[in-house]
């Protein structure tokens, strides 16, 4: 046996087998995969059985034609695993609303969609294309890893990126020094957006984020943004005293990233994660979405991202409510939040009924409180609020159980989301899952009487 | 936004104000805490003040973070009332979701804008309560949408209510009476009379204007006592309004108050009593008018004299006879048909024996002269006109005669849609399509509109055939909108298949196939989002 052929083998083991626990999709969870509105909307209309011939759903894939406005019909299909998706239609949209249409049509459980059919040879010939693309992707993935364990070049390089950002952060520390000697009253802002670009040709991606920001922070918040970014640059001046979990804090803040592979590699923790709730933030670049869990057996929570471009949803979706039992690997940390995705035994499952168990907003703060204790930069912390009700009043929305209340982030959350929260309790406690931080809760998925989970994001 | 805590916060704003002015101005302050505070801040290198300054910065806001407090619990409003409607089949509430996200450019065949109406008021006739979230975007609509307030206001129940009461932007609840028989749960408890009488004295008006209009509907009685309680001091612009709301469940009880209003200083609101009171077939004024029309219009001999008023005397005035026509017909014709019109019906029937027709056919001319002045078009029309205040179905089956065979012949008197609009549905429907067929759409769009929908499978295959016609003929898609619209709205779902066939053959690429393919394609997804809502 060849060490490739030994590397397939050991890790065509790892694939879990779906066949028989699959499930279907919720709608909301469809209705995520949508790359923009207007496709949503497309989608929609597809989403009667009309159109549809020969639709089918077996073996992890679903599969249908659709008759358009053409001669001849769109033939869309999913790999429900992934998922991906494929579509013989001439559209830029990932993915198209052919695709869409048909998640829809089959997550409202409709007939049309044939169960456990068997897969036409287009379907099945496409999935095994994608099998053998994966572990070939896994197989070169890890090679590369073996082979770069022992590179005395890559030693070499960090080396010389180390030397240059402890450089620059040692310069931002005089120069954030020098705006305190001299009075923040004299805050140039132009200056920062100069530093910035000193600290990119310094590879300290994290702290050019930081500069920047300086630019734009009010007069009575700059002191607290000197105050922590001065600690970052100090604390990565000792990053080699200090212990190595808030060192890897200190680095990744800095800007070094650690790649999902590396992460991977690392240790890994196996529990039931339970899905609380998704977020899509996009820029002109890019589309980000958050996706937290937190663990049935551990308690921990985690936060996967994953990016997509603009008419492109990010790659990975899972469902809010939905419980995945899963490998997860933290990136390092003095606080591990952030993590990668690594085996999933199985297909995401439904949540038993109702909300997920909650804390008070006290406990939320205590929480924080920790959290910052051992990350000082740490902005926010996940948690689930147990039984609040939201109130408006004249400093702007609180979350409150009747013994103490915390205040809804100012711009976290579209104010038709939070009366979309208002509405959903109606006056009565709700449970909450979001953030809480110095600047308050930003709420992300709100759980209605019947537990219903219902995303707050957009 | 973080809570103030123990002395970090005093140590904090002198860090601050040392900051803003700089260490070259200001000493480095001290600062205060725990003994653990005090301990890390006291080993802080001070060489270098402004170094130090951060350093201290940094120890007091990360100690801050850690430590904060929850604020105090904040006042817990009241809970929206419970609502008792049962569930939207989830298939409907998805449906929903697509009709509401239809929002920015319409890149769907089908009209959402036509087909969101459609959902509500099916929605509403089955006494559903809609999912609490999708509500707030339901008010957004309705908001800019106002013909969709009554159907939202009924559906979205005391969660609406309860929403408007922290939302100025959907204030217009308050305001929407939640009309119609299906939406009673939803919408016309106002918390008891206490809340009532707060409406009614602090209210804006048109809170005010619904409050009268719901209180008539369950107490005629009361909302006239209501009515009655500050009438005095009412504005008249107000005033003519009030009372335009007493038509809900106008009866006899109000004609005392109605023959006083007769005598307002407002002549609008004298008008608007006399209006009222003229559909009150017993009333006193009634009575009055019947008294007139008789001196001015007799039978004889097989034709109908006619004496017009030669003046308009004060009493004539008093029961709302203006003294001059405000289009400047003749004074003698325009005083003959406002009597006419504000007469009661029965009385041409039961002082000649004649039924509706026979007397339209009589001649009607000036004091019973073969070759006196014609007046048979001007009774004609204030019969009509009496027919649609009086809901009269016998008269105004008479007045719009059978449908037009040709088009242009025979005219029927009046607003042709109003006097349908008094007919039993069915006839209604059966006399449009009769016109249609002869006439085509040209002049069918208020006919149409004054059918009920959905239209029935004669009149929607009367409406198709003469799509199909007008395609043929050469004529513009867009000439015909206001019956596209309506067509995507209510025609029948048993002439879908008509309209795929329409969709078959017309040419391809043309404005005609664009048109029949969305009308198409509206009434499927009108037919699925129906049967989504069945329950």
């Amino acid at each position: 046996m060849t060490g490739r052929q030994f590397l397939r083998a050991r890790l065509s083991v790892a694939r879990p087998s779906v066949v028989g626990m699959e499930e279907r999709w919720s709608n909301e969870h469809v209705l995520s995969l949508a790359p923009d509105q207007a496709s949503l909307k497309a989608a929609g209309k597809l989403s009667a059985p009309a159109p549809w011939t020969g639709a089918g759903w077996g073996g992890g894939a679903l599969w249908g034609a659709c008759k358009g406005s053409g001669k001849t019909p769109h033939f869309p299909c999913v790999d429900l695993s992934g998922p991906a998706y494929r579509c013989t239609c001439p559209s830029r949209k990932f993915p198209c609303k052919h695709v869409l249409g048909l998640l829809l049509l089959w997550s409202a459980g409709s007939p049309a969609v044939a169960e456990g059919a068997e897969q036409p040879e287009w379907v099945a010939e496409w999935l095994a294309k994608r099998r053998d693309a994966a572990e070939q992707k896994a197989v070169r993935q890890q090679e590369r890893r073996e082979s770069a364990k022992d590179d005395a070049a890559a030693a070499r390089r960090a080396g010389q990126r180390a030397a240059r950002v402890a450089a620059g952060a040692q310069e931002l520390r005089l120069r954030l020094a020098d705006g305190v000697r001299h009075g923040l009253a004299d805050h140039a802002s132009g200056g920062w957006e100069e530093v910035a670009a000193r600290m990119v040709d310094a590879q300290a991606p994290g702290l050019a984020a930081r500069a920047r920001e300086l630019a734009h922070t009010p007069q009575d918040g700059l002191l607290e943004e000197y105050a922590l970014l001065h600690l970052l640059a100090g604390a990565y001046g000792r990053v080699g005293e200090l212990p190595a979990p808030l060192a890897a804090t200190v680095r990744t803040r800095v800007g070094f990233s650690t790649g999902a592979e590396e992460v991977l590699a690392g240790p890994t923790v196996r529990d039931r994660w339970h899905v609380l709730g998704s977020r899509d933030t996009a820029d002109d670049r890019l589309t980000t979405r958050r996706i937290w869990l937190r663990g049935a057996k551990t308690g921990r929570p985690a936060l996967l991202l994953s990016f997509g471009s603009p008419g492109k949803a990010p790659e990975v979706a899972l469902p809010t409510g939905r419980v995945l039992e899963a490998d997860m690997a933290y990136h390092p940390g003095a606080r591990p939040l952030r993590a990668v995705l690594g085996t999933r035994y199985g297909e995401p499952e439904a949540a038993p009924p109702g909300p997920p168990a909650g804390v008070s907003p006290a406990e939320a703060v205590a929480g924080y409180g920790e959290a910052v204790a051992d990350d000082p930069w740490l902005d926010a912390w996940p948690a689930v609020l147990g039984a609040v009700v939201p109130v408006l009043g004249p400093e702007g929305w609180q979350l409150t159980d009747g013994r103490s209340a915390v205040p809804v982030r100012r711009g976290s959350t579209p104010e038709q989301a939070l009366w979309r929260l208002a509405a959903v309790s109606a006056g009565h406690p709700v449970t909450l899952f979001g953030e809480y931080g110095h600047a308050g809760f930003a709420p992300v998925t709100a759980w209605s009487a019947d537990g219903r989970a219902i995303g707050l994001g957009q | 936004m973080t809570a103030p805590t123990t002395t970090a916060h005093d140590s904090w704003s002198e860090l601050q104000t040392a900051a803003l002015l700089g260490t070259d101005r200001r000493p480095l302050p001290g600062v205060g805490g725990s003994p653990a505070f005090t301990g890390a801040a006291d080993a802080v290198d001070r060489t270098d003040p402004a170094t130090a300054l951060l350093d201290l910065a940094a120890l007091t806001v990360v100690a801050r973070r850690a430590g904060s407090c929850a604020l105090p619990p904040s006042a817990v409003p009241a809970p929206a009332d419970g609502d008792p409607r049962p569930e939207l089949p989830e298939p409907a509430a998805r449906r929903l979701g697509f009709l509401l996200g239809g929002r920015g450019p319409d890149t769907s065949l089908a009209n959402l804008t036509e087909l969101l109406p459609q959902w509500l008021a099916a929605a509403r006739a089955h006494g559903y309560r809609l999912p609490p979230a999708h509500v707030p975007a339901l008010l957004d609509t309705a908001r800019a949408r106002s013909e969709l307030r009554p159907d939202v206001v009924a559906l979205a129940g005391p969660l609406g209510r309860w929403l408007a009461e922290r939302n100025t932007d959907w204030r217009f609840v308050t305001r929407t009476t939640g009309a119609g028989p299906s939406g009673e749960t939803g919408a016309t408890d106002d918390g008891g009379p206490a809340a009532g009488e707060q409406i009614w004295q602090e209210g804006l008006f048109a809170e005010r204007v619904t409050h009268l209009t719901r209180l008539r509907r369950s107490d005629p009685a009361a909302g006239l006592a209501l009515l009655r309680s500050t009438w005095a001091t009412e504005r008249a612009e107000d005033r003519l309004l009030f009372l335009d709301a007493l038509q809900e469940g106008l009866s006899t009880a109000d004609e005392e108050f109605l023959e006083a209003a007769l005598g307002d200083r407002s002549k609008n609101v004298r008008s608007t009593a006399a209006e009222l009171l003229s559909t009150l077939p017993g009333s006193a004024l009634a009575a009055r008018m019947a008294e007139r029309a008789q001196a001015c219009v007799r039978p004889l001999d097989g034709r109908l004299a006619v004496h017009p008023p030669a003046e308009c005397d004060t009493a004539m005035q008093r029961d709302g006879v203006p003294l001059k026509s405000p289009t400047g017909r003749g004074q003698r014709s325009w005083w003959l048909g406002e009597i006419v019109a504000a007469a009661p019906l029965a009385l041409w029937t039961e002082s000649t024996g004649l039924a509706p027709e026979q007397l339209l056919r009589l001649p009607a001319r000036e004091g019973g002269e073969a070759d006196g002045t014609d007046w048979s078009a001007d009774l004609r029309e204030a019969w009509a006109r009496a027919a649609v205040r009086q809901q009269d179905e016998a008269w105004a089956r008479a007045l719009l005669g059978p449908a037009p065979r040709s088009a242009g012949a025979g005219r029927a008197a009046g607003a042709p849609a109003k006097l349908l609009a008094v007919l039993p549905p069915a006839e209604r429907a059966a006399w449009t399509a009769a016109f249609i067929r002869t006439n085509g759409l040209g002049d069918a769009f208020q006919l149409l509109g004054a059918c009920a929908t959905p239209w029935t499978p004669p009149l929607s295959t009367a409406v198709v055939a003469a799509l199909e016609r007008a395609a043929g003929s050469g004529a513009y898609p867009w000439s015909h909108s206001g019956v596209l619209g309506m067509t995507e709205r209510a025609l029948a779902p048993e002439a879908a298949p008509a309209v795929e066939a329409l969709v078959a053959d017309a040419a391809p690429d043309t404005a005609w196939a664009d048109t029949f393919t969305r009308l198409a394609e509206t009434l499927r997804l009108r037919a699925v989002m129906l049967a989504e809502l069945a329950p």
